[in-house]
């Protein structure tokens, strides 16, 4: 974290960003378009609510007690990882995860590191850290490396570069890609990747990969794509190299059909992706391809602190569709960069305060209207508002008796806000006090404020009626009993 | 969740309490006023219980648990008889229904009295087609509208159905489908106050989609989403405009002879 | 302390309630499959057919005798001018009698020979280890016979399917097959040739891996239409 300083969110600049963005009609269309395009996907794999419901209740089954059981299952996990000729490596914080990665690269003196597709090494801000010592990690899943091209951040965690238009990547290419020519075709742009890419990857000496299931049985690590880039990563380099949240054990091979079909479904709405390949161990003697050398980095990266807490834990459900976001109203107003942070979205809203602190993300968990929607279609029953409240009350309090203080608790209280909350429960306590204050407002209708605060800001300003209902049913008592 | 067809419905009642929300109150009477009627018409005396002040929702969501507690206690002894509590707004019904269990959790007989309340909780809409079981008559001319119905109300009371139910038994009425119907209208109690860039976005694309059905007007169980729709129309200088669900009911099926 | 036990220690200490139920994926599986009719042989190698079509990918069915030859017939129809195979492989006999010009033993070590396999081959032959008839899928366990790279690098997959392989879901193939007993280095699923959709969500074959699949689908007389 010295090196690369963690990206910190302030509440202003989120409120700043995602204003930016709200005003910016080309990013709404574009989201909003995509958005529609996997939300429609993904309803048509489900036509059965009934079905769906019990799929969901076995999916949050496997990952609750996978949970329950993780400390035993990572030690059988790399047990059997190690007898499989496999090196695990624990990490506790994002910068102990990056030295071991840049160790490992730089022992066999590297430059060149190609990617797949890994949330976890974005959330450590790996090739940050890898560029800082010369070495080049290259992402080669085609989002990814557009939006690496232009020196962003993915903004979907499945579409990396669902915010850019053919027409924007075909002139990042045009100008970043020697030889590369302004074309329309998409398929001439995926060919111009897939030229310079394949290069890359007879080229490199270290792969790496993210993991969607490790399964402690039998030491397998599973990789979700449709591409065949992480095919590649995983297979034509001499080292290959895994990085993964500590939460992403099961315990059973037969646990991962279940979470794999959920998965594809909810995210893209594809029945199953082009692949799955499941990597057990490095090459063995007589193969002829495959990596010499395989490692697994397991991070945790403030995954315990959820952990400490049975309710936080069910973030740690997550098996990264991306489902939540693409049903999220403000995800789809503000596209995925205004959050700031690597996971963005409802799914980010509840992760990132673990992985960066209250302080620098207490905002981040206000950024909801609490409709429901991604609780709702959470393949694993994450009840994302219930903690999105929860991380709202942390923020602006001390921890509950008996709990371990989050990273960066309280780092919203506010004498004002508290003074505030304390006289609406005053006001609203007291029934007389309250019929009084609403004989006032009526009153006084006339006085109201025409400036509310955000309220005012795209609506005329709230007016009390004429008379309250309370005092309308008195009235209409006195005169019909 | 209640999911239609998953709560067991008592007979009707002949009395009920009315439990009329903070923002119905203060903001518009006329929708309670009206629910009333619907009750009463029915043959239910409404009990109103005069120290009701708020279900405590906006401390709730707002992350301060121990004044929503407070709010809350002042109001689970306002119905003692077993009668139910009719609320005419999806997400405070919600809150009263689902989320009181959890808010004292910590405390078994203060859970025990929640989970009570809570059991006795109908959204009106719910109310009127599964334990009244109304049958209205509809004595307007033709009209169109769109109908919105709150987040809460579709995910915690299943009330969409409810709204629609009731609106197809008018006749003249015909019910339009706005786009992304499902889509949260951005009001979302402090959310609108805390990011209004966001909530204004939602909101504009909210009336937008119901102004493009070519419905006359818009109903919405919840007051909290009118009043947003409402007051944003009314800052664009739109006389496209919102009505509380118990007002559009009444006013359609109401044979003119009854004073408010 | 070391990362490995502070982390452990962490997840140790943390509140536990109750532990859940092993959950019984197997028994969840018959509950959602009661009262729909067991496949049969002829419904599995329809749905295989029509779900494989779906991602793309084309099914030819052939015959034990003739496979050789329609496969001769693909890559002069395809261009392809050179095959790769695993020469160890069962079928590797079969495939030089059908007088299939350009067939490529791998042979070597990858690192000997990475530019020839990436830039100088066409096709790509792998048997297969079965097919899910559910989604349209193949099986594919790489091995020291068949390198893991054949069914990835070159710009067409030729895959033989068994139709006695064919199960109904990846659930059912994975416990049939028993392969908690043991995995190899490398098992696949596939389902149709490598694609993207990353740019403005259209879809587009051949992203890094192979831009035809095509599988032979090994069958009786009789089931050739």
């Amino acid at each position: 974290m010295n090196a690369q300083p963690m990206k910190f969110v302030p509440a202003s600049e989120f409120k700043q960003r995602a204003a930016v963005a709200v005003a910016d009609q080309h990013l709404r269309k574009s989201f909003r378009g995509a958005m529609d395009f996997l939300i429609t996907k993904r309803a048509a794999q489900f036509p059965d609510a009934a079905a769906l419901e019990s799929q969901r209740l076995l999916a949050e089954h496997i990952r609750k007690y996978s949970l329950a059981r993780l400390p035993e299952l990572l030690e059988q996990l790399e047990r059997k990882l190690t007898d499989n000729g496999v090196k695990v490596h624990w990490a506790e914080t994002a910068e102990e995860a990056c030295a071991i990665i840049i160790g490992i690269a730089q022992s066999h003196s590297t430059k060149l590191m190609v990617k797949g597709k890994s949330m976890v090494s974005e959330e450590v801000e790996l090739n940050h850290a890898m560029a800082d010592v010369g070495i080049d990690a290259l992402e080669s899943d085609m989002g990814e490396y557009i939006v690496q091209l232009d020196g962003e951040k993915p903004s979907h965690i499945i579409m990396p570069a669902i915010h850019k238009t053919k027409e924007q990547i075909s002139r990042l290419f045009a100008d970043k890609v020697p030889g590369a020519r302004y074309t329309d075709s998409v398929d001439e742009l995926i060919g111009i990747g897939r030229a310079v890419l394949r290069e890359k990857f007879m080229s490199a000496e270290v792969g790496m990969s993210g993991v969607n299931f490790a399964v402690a049985e039998t030491g397998t690590l599973c990789l979700v794509e449709n591409e065949g880039n992480g095919r590649m990563c995983t297979t034509v380099p001499n080292v290959h190299i895994a990085i993964t949240g500590i939460e992403k054990v099961v315990e059973k091979l037969e646990h991962v059909p279940p979470l794999f079909g959920l998965l594809t479904r909810s995210a893209t709405g594809q029945a199953i992706t082009t692949y799955l390949n499941m990597i057990s161990g490095p090459r063995r003697p007589g193969e002829k391809d495959g990596p010499r050398e395989l490692h697994l980095v397991l991070v945790d990266n403030g995954r315990t602190q959820a952990y400490a807490d049975q309710q936080l834990r069910s973030t740690l459900q997550c098996i990264r569709c991306g489902a939540c976001m693409n049903h999220c109203p403000v995800y789809t107003r503000i596209g995925g960069h205004a959050y700031g942070t690597t996971y963005p979205g409802p799914i980010g809203e509840i992760i990132s305060p673990h992985m960066l602190g209250l302080a620098a993300t207490h905002v981040l968990p206000t950024a909801s209207s609490l409709c429901g929607a991604c609780g709702e279609v959470c393949p694993v029953r994450i009840p994302i508002p219930e903690l999105l409240v929860r991380l709202r009350e942390e923020a602006q309090h001390d921890a509950r008796p008996g709990h371990a203080p989050l990273l960066g608790q309280g780092a919203a209280k506010s004498r004002l806000v508290d003074a505030v909350w304390a006289g609406w429960a005053a006001l609203y306590t007291r029934p007389a006090l309250y019929r009084a204050f609403g004989w006032l407002a009526t009153r006084l209708r006339v006085l109201t404020p025409p400036f509310q605060g955000g309220w005012t800001v795209s609506r005329t300003p709230m007016k009390p009626a004429a008379r309250t209902l309370h005092e309308r049913m008195a009235a209409r008592k006195s005169r019909w009993q | 969740m209640d999911q239609a067809g998953s709560r067991h419905y008592p007979d009707k009642p002949t009395k009920v309490y009315l439990f009329g929300t903070c923002l119905i109150d203060l903001f518009c009477p006329d929708a309670g006023i009206d629910a009333v009627q619907l009750l009463e018409r029915e043959g239910i005396e409404v009990h109103f219980p005069a120290d009701q002040t708020c279900c405590g929702q906006p401390a709730h969501s707002s992350g301060f648990p121990e004044q929503a507690r407070a709010v809350a206690l002042a109001q689970l002894r306002l119905f003692p008889e077993p009668w139910p509590v009719i609320v005419p707004s999806g997400s405070c019904a919600g809150t009263m229904r689902h989320h009181y269990p959890e808010m004292f959790a910590d405390d078994p007989q203060l859970h025990a009295e929640v989970s009570a309340l809570a059991e006795r909780v109908f959204e009106l809409s719910e109310f009127l087609v599964h334990v009244a079981r109304v049958e209205l008559s509809d004595r307007g001319a033709p009209t169109r509208v769109a109908l919105h119905t709150s987040c809460a109300a579709r995910r915690e009371m299943g009330t969409l159905e409810h709204g629609r139910s009731l609106l197809a038994q008018l006749a003249a009425v015909e019910v339009v489908m706005h786009e992304h119907e499902s889509e949260c209208c951005g009001f979302g109690g402090t959310f609108s106050l805390k990011h209004p860039a966001i909530s204004s976005a939602m909101a504009g694309d909210k009336v937008d989609a119901l102004r493009e059905t070519g419905a006359r007007s818009f109903v919405s169980a919840d007051c909290g989403c009118m009043l947003s729709l409402n007051h944003t129309l009314q800052k664009r200088g739109d006389d496209f405009q919102g009505q509380h669900l118990a007002s559009f009911l009444w006013q359609r099926t109401n044979d003119g002879g009854e004073p408010r | 302390m070391s990362a490995r036990q502070n982390i452990l220690r962490r997840l140790r200490e943390a509140p536990q309630g109750p532990l859940p139920l092993p959950p019984d994926v197997g028994a969840f599986h018959a509950a959602q499959a009661a009262g729909t009719a067991a496949s049969t042989r002829h419904s599995r190698i329809e749905l295989f057919c029509e779900k494989m079509a779906f991602w793309h990918g084309e099914v030819v069915r052939v015959t034990r005798a003739n496979w050789p030859q329609t496969l001769r017939e693909l890559c002069a129809a395809k261009g392809v001018r050179s095959l790769l195979y695993g020469e160890q492989s069962a079928h590797a006999a079969a495939l030089a009698a059908a007088g299939i010009t350009g067939l490529k033993p791998y042979d070597r070590p990858v690192d000997e020979w990475k530019k020839e396999l990436f830039e100088d081959t066409d096709a790509g032959l792998t048997s297969t280890r079965g097919g899910i008839a559910e989604t349209g899928t193949l099986i594919v366990w790489p091995d020291v016979a068949e390198p893991r790279l054949l069914s990835l690098v070159p710009p067409i997959h030729f895959a033989l399917l068994d139709a006695d392989q064919l199960y109904d879901s990846f659930l059912d193939a994975l416990r049939e097959q028993r392969w908690s007993e043991g995995m190899p280095t490398n098992a696949l699923l596939v389902s149709g040739p490598s694609k993207t959709a990353d740019i403005q969500v259209t879809l587009a074959y051949g992203a890094h891996g192979p831009k035809e699949l095509v599988v032979l689908l090994l069958v009786n007389e009789e089931e050739l239409v």
